[in-house]
C-alpha cells in the first residue's frame, strides 16, 4: 500500500511536560507517517496527547526524544529544513472557524497574503484569479464572497476560506484539529468531502484529529487511537474498528451514539467500575507492540 | 397520555425584539411533557430550542419577548408566577443543567458551599443537614462524598458536569431541563453521565427535557422527540418514529447529514453528489 515516501514520519517521538513529580507524559514512542493523498485520523479523548502530537507536526513543540522527518530530512537538523519552506508545506485548519480569520480582513485579504508569499511568481492579474480559483475550489462563489468579512459569514464559509486558504500557501500537508465539531451538523459533510477532494485530487496528506469516530471512519484510510499519551492501536480504519484488540479502542467504540442501541436496553450498559479498570491499565506505560495483521497493530504492557 | 402532563408548552412564540425588525424565534410550538418522561428537542444552532428551554424556567430576558401561548406546569401556567412563586418553582419543580454546566460552579466556594448555598435558601437547612444531603446527592452521581471539601478546579469536566447534575436534583425536582449537557465531554464520559441520568429518573421518577444536535444519542437516550427548523416545531413522535419513520424532509436530511459508524461508509459521499 505504502508506494509513495512518507512526507512527514515522526520516528519514536517523546514529549512530556512539567518536572519533578509533576512530569505529564503528554505524547510517549509516537510512530505514524503521512503519505500523499492519504489521510490519518487521530482519535482519542481529550487531554489524551492528540493536540500535542498536531503541535510537534507543526514544529510548535520539540521533541524530548525520536526524531521526526520531513521528505526523509530531520528536522531537528535546522539546516536541512528551513522554518519558512516547512511553514509553507504544513499547514493547520483550526477547530474555531470564528476566531481563526482575522475579523478586521476581507476574504481576499486573507487569501492574498499567503497567494503573494506562498507563490511570489503570481502577479497581477494571476493574483485575482488564482484567489477566484481557490473559492470555487471550495465552492464559494467568488463575486459573492471576495469582499466580505469574516462575520458575514456562516461558520461553514469560514471553514472553507481556512481550507482554501491552507491551499493559497501550497500546502502539502494540511493539519486539521476537529475541522467539523464546531459546524452544524447539515454543513459539516460538506466541509469533510471538501478535505477530501484536496487530498484525492490534489496530493495533500490530511492529519485529521477528531474524538468521533464515525467521521474518522469516513475520511481517513489509516487510524491512531491514543489514550494518556499512547497510541494504543493503529492500522487500517476498517480494521481497527471492526475487530478492535486494545481494550480501550473497544470502549470507545462502544460508547459512540448509535440510534439502533437504548440506554435502557440490558446489554448496552457501560459498567463504571469496569471502565474505571480500562482507564487504569490504558495509563500504564504499554511497551510490547503486537501485529495483529498487515496494517494492524496495539500495544500492550510489556 | 391520559393524565394531565407535568409539563405543557401550548402555541409558544417568542420573538427577539430588533430595532428595524423583530426575529422570531419560537413560532407557534406545543408539546407536551408526561411525568416520568424524557422529551429530546433537536435541531441545529438558532432553530429557537434553548429558547424555550429558557422561557420554561423563566429565564429569557429582553430583547426576548413571549408574544402568545402557554407554558402550564402542572397545570399552572408558569408565566403568571410572580417573583415569590418563581423562586418556589426553579429549583424545587424545576431544574436546568446548562451547555456549559462545568463552567457554572462557583470557581471560589467549596463544593459542598455550593449545595448548602440552595439548601439554606430554600429548605433552612444548617451547614450539617446540607453535608449530609450533598453527600447522599454526590454518591447517587458516582462521586466519592468526601469531595465535597475540594473547589471546582480540582475536578475533571466530567466530574463538575456531574457535580452540577447532583446539585440540579437536591431538591428533587420534577423536570430537569438539559441543555446541551455533554457536548464538551469525550463519548466515554458523555455515556457514564446520560447512563446514570437514566437509571435516576427511573428511580427517582422525574422528567427530562433533553436538547442536542445529536440525534443518535437522542433516539438512544429519549422517549419522545420534538425536531426543530427555524422556530417551528416540524415533527413529533417516539424515538423509534424519529428513527426508523422519519416524516419531514429535514427529518431526513438530518439523519443523512452525518456519518454512521455502521454500514456503509460511502454512503453520503454518493448521497451528496
Amino acid at each position: 500500500m505504502m508506494v509513495q515516501e512518507p512526507i512527514i514520519a515522526l520516528d519514536h517521538v517523546s514529549k512530556s511536560f512539567g518536572r519533578g513529580d509533576k512530569v505529564v507524559r503528554a505524547a510517549h514512542d509516537i510512530t505514524f507517517a503521512l503519505h500523499p493523498s492519504r489521510t490519518v485520523a487521530l482519535v482519542g479523548e481529550s487531554g489524551s496527547g492528540k493536540t500535542t502530537c498536531a503541535r510537534l507536526v507543526m514544529r510548535e513543540h520539540q521533541p524530548d526524544s525520536g526524531r521526526i522527518l520531513f521528505r526523509g530530512r530531520d528536522l531537528s537538523d535546522t539546516g536541512a529544513v528551513g522554518l519558512k519552506e516547512y511553514r509553507r508545506a504544513v499547514q493547520m485548519i483550526f477547530q474555531d472557524p470564528f476566531a481563526s480569520l482575522n475579523p478586521a480582513h476581507t476574504v481576499d485579504f486573507i487569501l492574498r497574503r499567503p497567494l503573494t508569499l506562498g507563490q511570489p511568481h503570481l502577479k497581477g492579474r494571476a493574483v485575482d484569479e488564482t484567489i477566484a480559483d481557490l473559492l470555487r475550489r471550495v465552492e464559494l462563489d467568488p463575486g459573492a464572497v471576495v469582499h466580505k468579512h469574516p462575520h458575514e459569514l456562516s461558520g461553514g464559509q469560514r471553514q472553507r476560506i481556512n481550507i482554501a486558504r491552507t491551499l493559497a500557501m501550497g500546502a502539502q500537508v494540511i493539519v486539521a484539529d476537529e475541522p467539523t465539531s464546531m459546524l452544524d451538523v447539515s454543513v459539516r459533510l460538506g466541509v469533510l468531502n471538501l478535505l477530501n477532494e484536496m487530498k484525492r485530487d490534489l496530493g495533500v496528506a490530511l492529519l485529521y484529529i477528531t474524538h468521533d469516530l464515525a467521521t474518522a471512519r469516513y475520511i481517513a484510510e489509516d487510524i491512531l487511537v491514543m489514550y494518556a499519551g499512547q497510541i494504543v492501536e493503529w492500522g487500517d480504519v476498517h480494521q481497527v474498528l471492526t475487530n478492535p484488540q486494545h481494550a480501550y479502542t473497544r470502549l470507545l467504540l462502544s460508547a459512540v451514539p448509535d440510534p439502533g442501541i437504548r440506554f435502557d436496553d440490558p446489554g448496552a450498559r457501560l459498567d463504571p467500575r469496569a471502565v474505571d479498570v480500562i482507564r487504569r491499565e490504558a495509563r500504564l506505560l504499554q511497551d510490547r507492540v503486537v501485529e495483529i495483521g498487515p496494517n494492524h497493530f496495539t500495544r500492550q504492557a510489556a | 397520555m391520559t393524565a394531565t402532563p407535568l409539563l405543557s408548552v401550548q402555541n409558544l412564540t417568542i420573538d427577539y425584539i430588533g430595532a428595524k425588525f423583530d426575529f422570531r424565534a419560537v413560532d407557534d410550538v406545543s408539546f407536551d411533557i408526561a411525568s416520568g418522561e424524557v422529551f429530546g428537542l433537536a435541531g441545529e444552532s438558532g432553530c429557537g430550542k434553548s429558547t424555550i428551554a429558557y422561557a420554561i424556567n423563566r429565564l429569557h430576558k429582553p430583547p426576548a419577548l413571549i408574544r402568545q401561548g402557554r407554558i402550564l406546569f402542572e397545570g399552572k401556567d408558569v408565566l403568571d408566577l410572580d417573583d415569590k412563586a418563581l423562586r418556589e418553582f426553579r429549583w424545587h419543580k424545576v431544574a436546568m443543567v446548562f451547555q456549559s454546566a462545568m463552567n457554572s460552579l462557583n470557581p471560589v466556594l467549596r463544593v459542598e458551599a455550593q449545595f448548602h448555598d440552595l439548601l439554606k435558601r430554600h429548605r433552612g437547612y444548617s451547614k450539617a443537614q446540607s453535608r449530609e444531603r450533598a453527600a447522599e446527592m454526590l454518591r447517587l452521581v458516582d462521586i466519592p462524598p468526601e469531595r465535597m471539601r475540594d473547589y471546582p478546579h480540582q475536578f475533571s469536566g466530567g466530574m463538575r458536569q456531574r457535580i452540577v447534575i447532583a446539585i440540579c436534583m437536591t431538591l428533587d425536582p420534577k423536570l430537569v431541563v438539559m441543555d446541551e449537557p455533554t457536548t464538551a465531554l469525550d463519548v466515554v464520559v458523555q455515556r457514564e453521565i446520560l447512563q446514570r441520568i437514566d437509571e435516576l429518573r427511573r428511580s427517582r421518577g422525574f422528567s427530562v427535557l433533553f436538547i442536542t444536535h445529536d440525534l443518535g444519542l437522542m433516539v438512544q437516550f429519549c422517549d419522545r422527540i420534538g425536531i426543530m427548523l427555524r422556530g417551528n416545531l416540524v415533527e413529533q413522535g417516539t424515538s423509534d418514529q424519529i428513527y426508523h419513520r422519519p416524516q419531514h424532509d429535514y427529518t431526513k436530511q438530518l439523519w443523512a447529514s452525518f456519518p454512521s459508524l455502521h454500514g456503509d461508509p460511502f454512503r453520503l459521499e454518493r448521497a451528496s453528489r
